[in-house]
């Protein structure tokens, strides 16, 4: 399917922002092309502008957003100047999209069929029986399980991918000459994601269409693009065939984003042999809620769980959602009480100790959370947040300022920035900032619960590089939470594969990234988007 | 289902019985001897002694309950000293008013209040959206009171249109039935549409910054669809809760309505009773309209499974 | 709202509450809250200067000067002896009282009522709320016993707890204060419930930090703007509610002057004497309006999540 006509021809957009942004455009200059049977990465950090030139060609723009220069050439028609009613009509017909959270995406209270099923009620004159024979057609393509029960269930009663799935449907469902994707795999889970990725490529070279795909991941960008377009604050820095940009980048900014892409060949890292500073033995959760009338639920979210940190050392929990492994590290944390087990710190078990007694051991196990804009208390200044712990455990103030100046200064921050409050600060800066909160307490044990997963790729590397700086520093045990391979690759001395609430394989990094022994473990490996691919690293 | 449906009657029990002790505890509450105070200011001392044992008031607190909700449970709400009935006749004998103005009023408010409350959210920023958020707060602040002598003072007075107070019973005819009925359900509609104009504006609202909206316009579908098919079925649960909810304004405003109208109503009966001090009386008209209320709301409750699948059973 | 720019991905996304004086700022510039607040305060003058604003005592009856209308004037003989003219602006009403008089003294009663309401239900709400979303084996039994309150309509509640007592100025603020509390108690504990899964809650707890101290530096600042919010809200609806209950004739007695009063007073010359009912009216609905136009210009800036609702 190298025919090479474009399908999209996107000629010098710019997009407004509305007065009193931090830029003047959203999107300035930008320029690209798909060809039919062309997939076309657009890959850029947050607020590089690809979602906003994605949603221009849809024109499904926010109101506060207007496209004021350029053309977009849609098969050669400027979807910029087309009619309302226009490009309802291209809408479904000619161009399609898929968007980032299938969750969503999809509306709560009608069935899919009918979903899928209006796309060709609206542009079709097709009778009731013809638009269900070819609604089931386009779902059994796309592989979907007893497309009969499917069409009459609603959204909620389907996983994250099998929605995807439907929305990929009613999107191809009348042969569009162009899709545009923005991050449909985000959401999902790694395998999951593997089998999006897939389905999505062969779909688009069976029907020849072109496909516009956004995404912030060059894993995915590895694994599925012809042609790659990097975008950085609104303009186009590099564009050219996906083979050249990803291992012979021109422009100094992707190759920093390539660079900073931790690679899945782990890091070879000296055996730890500080003394024990965690361990858990027989960890397990179960919620259960008891009802009238009906069986009671039950759900184990973690069972049978056995670990062991030292300090200086760095245990990876690796799973999918739902696998369990944020359940155990709350466990540890103390922010639930585990149902049964031991958790051993400085000799105790404090599994089921109260509030109260719980306290002394408290400052031991500090944890840096995901969300770096709801982990900072936002009424209080940053400096309150620091001397907080310390000052519990009876630092004076002054010497709880002076340590928190000197964190500050550990973790790369102006000290003088303890007086500000949280949303003067980027992400990266706040889990900076969260990462110093808890080194003020001087712990034994960090946990880190997907702390660097919200992060852009440039920003997680300098993170990652400061999680290992400190943890050399203070002799830190560190227990790594993260859906993640690649971060787990380059982090992790040891790392632990949860699935379903179970440790299903446990050893030493470079160990199981070589030889998976489980399943499991290497199906999680295989789905690994870019794997077979050699970053720039 | 029908594990669900006994699931939400089992959870209203609690509720109906902290209300029967509230209710309960009302008399016992009042300063005085509660013999006395039902039996009213000219009542002999025969009679306070025969209420006194009729009740058991020289019995355990908890007896009394016990012997109370007995007593209510087999329809036995006790009698009136002051209107010389049993409760029971007498709020029978009150019912038919009080309902064909309340369902009189539900009828117009929901039929005025949730196109408004579309046509907002639709024109959302515009000046039909201020008009109809400005007519809402609007109702919110003017007394039911002044809005029904406003409407008597333009549309029975001045026009002379309609008669200014009264009821007729429905066997009395339809049309004096009616002609009686617009005015008192149009001034109580007016702040329970105020209330459901106002949810049902931003619960579509709120579902129209949804991401399956932006799916069904990527889809080419047209505004209006959009509107009718996607955003209001989703909307109509706060919607459908907040006209449950309502209703407890609106017993408020019947109490109101009924007297500026004097319509020989429950509302009436209840004003009646509180300035004659009728204890009985106030305390069955109270529990029934809380029955009332709470039944209601346990419907909308089970409603919710009509517009939602994702509410399990 | 409509347009959720989700795409812009904002670098910094505003607070809950920005620290500072941009709240006051934006505050500032809400029409609601400038034309509600304006009136609001025009009443508070007429409230705090009654006596200088050209009345005579509201309670004094005049056997002789009954049911006139708006305009009327009349010779009144002083205690030295010369006599002035006195003009009943708003009439009379049927026991020779000047009702200009007693609806300025009124807006007395009215804004006590409101704001006394507002406050103690709130402090109330705020302590139910904060046990309730705390202390789990309370939870229970104050929500229980907040869901029966509810259950009974707020008015109904009301006209309850006043037949149990004298009526007065107390009894009126008791009644109309019951039926607030749960809802309160509701949002107060739902802000709880919510905000101490917040991450930055659990940090604080990860810091050691006790029970108490968490509740206050924590929890309770998320609390304040929606209490405001409710608190103006409570405070209009209670002015509604005792002008109800003095229309039914079960509220503040007869002769002080309350908007209420006034009104049922009125009730059964309306036909002939409108302007009983039309003046105090009035003034009740602006009032009212301006404390629900205050309390959605408080929402909309205070709480942007609810905006526009």
């Amino acid at each position: 399917m190298e025919s090479a006509k474009p399908v999209l021809e996107v000629k010098n957009l710019t997009v407004a922002l509305p007065v009193g942004g931090d830029r003047r455009h959203a999107v300035e200059g930008v320029s690209l092309t798909v060809n039919t049977g062309e997939i076309v990465c657009i890959v850029g950090e947050s607020g590089s502008g690809k979602s906003v030139t994605a949603f221009s060609v849809m024109g499904l723009l926010p109101k506060v957003l207007k496209p004021s220069a350029g053309q977009i050439l849609l098969e050669g028609e400027n979807v910029l100047e087309a009619s309302p009613q226009r490009l309802r009509d291209l809408r479904g017909t000619r161009m399609a999209m898929i968007f980032q959270e299938p969750m969503t995406a999809l509306n709560p209270v009608l069935t899919i069929g009918d979903q899928i099923d209006e796309v060709l009620r609206i542009h079709t004159d097709l009778g009731a029986a013809e638009r269900r024979t070819r609604v089931l057609g386009i779902m059994e393509a796309m592989r979907l399980p007893d497309p009969e029960r499917i069409y009459a269930s609603y959204p909620h009663q389907l996983s994250g991918g099998q929605r995807q799935r439907i929305m990929i449907a009613a999107a191809l469902v009348l042969d569009p000459a162009l899709l545009i994707a923005d991050e449909p795999t985000t959401a999902l889970d790694v395998t999951t994601q593997a089998q999006i990725l897939k389905l999505i490529k062969e779909l688009q070279s069976r029907r020849g269409t072109g496909v516009l795909f956004i995404t912030h991941d060059f894993g995915v960008v590895a694994e599925i693009a012809d042609r790659v377009v990097v975008m950085e604050g609104g303009h186009v820095v590099e564009e050219g065939p996906a083979e050249e940009v990803l291992t012979r980048p021109k422009h100094a900014y992707t190759r920093m984003l390539i660079g900073a892409v931790p690679s899945l060949k782990p890091k070879g890292r000296p055996e730890p042999t500080g003394p024990v500073a965690l361990e858990g033995i027989g960890l397990g959760k179960t919620y259960g809620e008891r009802r009238f009338f009906s069986r009671p639920r039950i759900v184990k979210a973690a069972a049978a769980v056995n670990l062991k940190v030292r300090r200086g050392e760095t245990l990876g929990i690796v799973g999918e959602s739902g696998s369990g492994k944020t359940t155990v590290a709350r466990c540890i944390a103390r922010l639930i009480e585990p149902t049964e087990g031991a958790i051993l710190v400085s000799n105790a078990d404090i599994a089921k100790l109260r509030e109260r007694q719980l306290r002394p051991y408290r400052r031991r196990i500090q944890v840096v959370f995901q969300d770096p804009y709801r982990s900072l208390n936002p009424r209080r200044t940053v400096g309150a947040s620091i001397v907080e712990g310390p000052m519990n455990y009876g630092l004076p103030a002054a010497d709880a300022t002076a340590r928190a100046r000197e964190i500050m200064k550990l973790v790369g921050l102006q000290p003088d920035a303890l007086s500000r409050y949280p949303h003067q600060f980027s992400g990266g800066q706040r889990q900076r900032i969260a990462i110093a909160r808890a080194l003020a307490m001087e712990p034994d044990v960090l946990i880190a619960d997907e702390a660097v997963s919200a992060l852009d790729v440039s920003v997680q590397k300098q993170v990652l590089d400061l999680l290992d700086d400190v943890q050399k520093r203070f002799q830190l045990a560190i227990l790594f939470i993260t859906h993640d391979l690649r971060v787990a690759a380059q982090i992790c001395d040891r790392i632990m594969v949860m699935e379903k609430g179970v440790v299903v394989e446990e050893g030493r990094t470079s160990e199981v990234f070589a030889s998976p022994s489980h399943p499991y473990t290497r199906a999680l490996l295989d789905a690994a988007p870019g794997r077979d691919f050699a970053f720039a690293a | 289902m029908l594990g669900y449906i006994l699931r939400r009657l089992l959870a209203t029990i609690p509720v109906l019985l902290i209300v029967a002790v509230l209710v309960f505890l009302m008399l016992r509450l009042t300063p005085g001897d509660p013999a006395a105070v039902i039996a009213g200011d000219n009542a002999t001392s025969e009679q306070i002694a025969m209420i006194r044992s009729r009740l058991g008031l020289d019995q355990p607190i908890l007896t009394q309950f016990l012997i109370w909700s007995g007593n209510l449970l087999s329809g036995n709400f006790g009698e009136s000293f002051f209107f010389k009935k049993t409760v029971a006749e007498l709020i029978v004998g009150r019912l038919e008013p009080t309902v064909s103005l309340a369902l009189t009023t539900i009828v117009i408010a929901v039929l005025v209040a949730v196109p408004l409350g579309v046509l907002a959210a639709y024109k959302h920023g515009t000046w039909i959206d201020r008009v109809v958020m400005g007519f809402s707060v609007l109702g919110f602040s003017v007394p039911v009171f002044v809005i029904g002598y406003a409407l008597i003072y333009v549309f029975a007075i001045t026009l002379n249109w309609l008669p200014i107070q009264g009821y007729q019973s429905i066997s009395g005819g339809f049309r004096g039935f009616l002609q009686r009925l617009i005015l008192p359900s149009l001034t109580l509609s007016v702040i329970y549409i105020a209330l459901i104009a106002r949810m049902t504006r931003a619960s579509v609202l709120e579902v129209l910054g949804e991401d399956y909206i932006r799916t069904a316009r990527a889809k080419g579908q047209v505004e209006r669809k959009i509107l009718f098919r996607h955003a209001l079925k989703n909307a109509a649960v706060p919607i459908v809760t907040v006209i449950g909810i309502g209703v407890a304004l609106l017993i408020g405003g019947v109490v109101v309505t009924e007297s500026v109208f004097s319509i020989p109503g429950l509302g009436r009966l209840t004003v009646d009773a509180v300035l004659a001090r009728d204890y009985p009386t106030i305390q069955a008209v109270i529990l029934l309209f809380s029955v009332v209320y709470i039944a209601i709301n346990l419907c909308v409750d089970l409603a919710y499974t009509l517009f939602d699948p994702r509410i399990r059973y | 709202m409509s347009a959720k720019p989700a795409i812009l991905a904002p670098a910094t996304p505003s607070p809950t509450l920005a620290p500072g004086f941009a709240v006051w700022r934006r505050l500032f510039r809400q029409p609601s809250v400038l034309i509600g607040g304006g009136v609001l305060l025009v009443m508070l003058f007429i409230a705090m200067l009654a006596p200088a604003l050209g009345t005579i005592d509201p309670s004094a009856i005049n056997p002789a000067f009954r049911n006139r209308v708006p305009g009327v004037e009349r010779t009144i003989r002083q205690d030295d002896g010369s006599s002035a003219t006195f003009r009943h602006r708003m009439g009379t009403d049927s026991l020779g009282r000047d009702v200009y008089s007693r609806v300025i003294y009124g807006a007395r009663v009215s804004l006590i009522i409101g704001v006394s309401v507002a406050a103690i239900s709130l402090a109330i709400g705020l302590v139910l709320g904060l046990v309730a979303g705390y202390v789990r084996w309370l939870d229970g039994a104050i929500m229980r016993l907040m869901d029966g309150l509810m259950a009974i309509p707020a008015i109904l509640l009301a006209i309850a707890v006043v037949s149990l007592f004298r009526a007065g100025l107390g009894a009126v603020i008791v009644a109309i204060t019951v039926p607030e509390i749960p809802r309160v108690v509701r949002l107060v504990r739902s802000i709880v419930l919510s905000v101490r899964e917040e991450p930055y809650v659990e940090a604080a707890i990860m810091a050691g930090t006790p029970t108490p101290k968490l509740m206050v530096r924590h929890i309770l600042p998320n609390t304040v703007a929606p209490l405001i919010v409710q608190g103006t809200f409570i405070c209009a609806s209670a002015m509604l509610v005792e002008a109800i209950l003095s229309f039914l004739g079960i509220g503040i007695p007869p002769e002080t002057p309350t908007w209420g009063n006034i009104m049922a007073e009125g009730r059964n010359l309306f036909r002939i004497y409108p302007h009983n009912i039309l003046y105090p009216g009035i003034f009740l609905a602006l009032t009212v309006l301006a404390v629900n136009m205050l309390g959605d210009g408080l929402r909309d800036t205070l709480d942007p999540k609810m905006a526009g609702r």
